[in-house]
């Protein structure tokens, strides 16, 4: 005969597999939405452009960093991390990608945006490559969920070019 | 509870725990709020739990008939041994 801690047992175990279910559906429906992302990147000013006594390029550079990121939010999003990476090739590396700022976009309202800002991060080449470069700057964007798959994608603005010699 | 009742209730937990998840899901989802599926679902485990594991009377609708206390009275249980002196002995008397 089932006694009354049989029958808790079993429903409490019934129920927490129900719930997996349910974060698994709530994961499968976000591949029903079709994000709509628009990005775009000025650079105001090369602030300086410099060569370490090591032997690398080192350049600070000013942005104005704008994006719609609202069509990515869904019902199961959390919050989206993006960064904005600057990439380019050297004859060392057939691809260097350097972030140079990134955020963390908590909520569909926050997700359209402005800003104003210089590289949070330092753009430090591995040698001395950069003068005259040519670089894309792309957008990534990481949309983390509150259960299941994390997506990600990324917008490529090409035609940035550094100075060619260096400045104060 | 008796065996139509344990019946009943197992039935009856998994139908309204299925119940409750896929009202939960599918409110969450045209609403567009997560926490609301959750809430949804949380309420539904626990009125589940109050309807289907405790013994409720109408889970006793047909109850088992145990025999009358006659023939356990025709078969009175052998009296216990006295315990033997000296050397214990393994022995076990039914």
């Amino acid at each position: 005969m089932h006694s009354f801690w049989y029958r808790m047992n079993a429903l409490l175990t019934f129920s927490l597999t129900i719930l997996a279910l349910l974060c698994g559906l709530a994961s499968f429906s976000d591949n029903f939405n079709w994000p709509a992302p628009v990005a775009e990147v000025q650079v105001l000013n090369v602030n300086w452009f410099k060569k370490h006594p090591n032997g690398n390029d080192e350049v600070s550079l000013t942005m104005n960093i704008s994006a719609d990121l609202q069509s990515m939010f869904t019902w199961n999003t959390k919050q989206v991390f993006v960064f904005l990476a600057a990439e380019y090739e050297t004859p060392k590396n057939a691809l260097n990608q350097i972030s140079l700022w990134d955020d963390i976009i908590p909520s569909k309202e926050d997700a359209k945006f402005q800003i104003h800002t210089t590289n949070e991060y330092r753009f430090t080449d591995q040698g001395s490559n950069l003068r005259g470069k040519a670089i894309n700057l792309t957008l990534h964007w990481h949309v983390m969920p509150k259960t299941g798959k994390m997506f990600a994608d990324k917008i490529v603005m090409n035609g940035f070019r550094l100075p060619d010699q260096y400045s104060r | 509870m008796d065996w139509q009742g344990q019946k009943l209730a197992e039935h009856l937990m998994q139908i309204l725990l299925v119940s409750f998840a896929l009202g939960a899901f599918v409110t969450g989802y045209i609403v567009g709020s997560f926490q609301l599926m959750l809430l949804i679902y949380a309420a539904g485990v626990v009125l589940t739990s109050l309807f289907t594991v405790p013994n409720w009377p109408w889970f006793n609708k047909h109850p088992l008939t145990w025999l009358e206390p006659v023939e356990a009275e025709r078969h009175p249980k052998p009296e216990k041994p006295v315990a033997p002196v000296g050397k214990k002995k393994s022995t076990k008397q039914k």
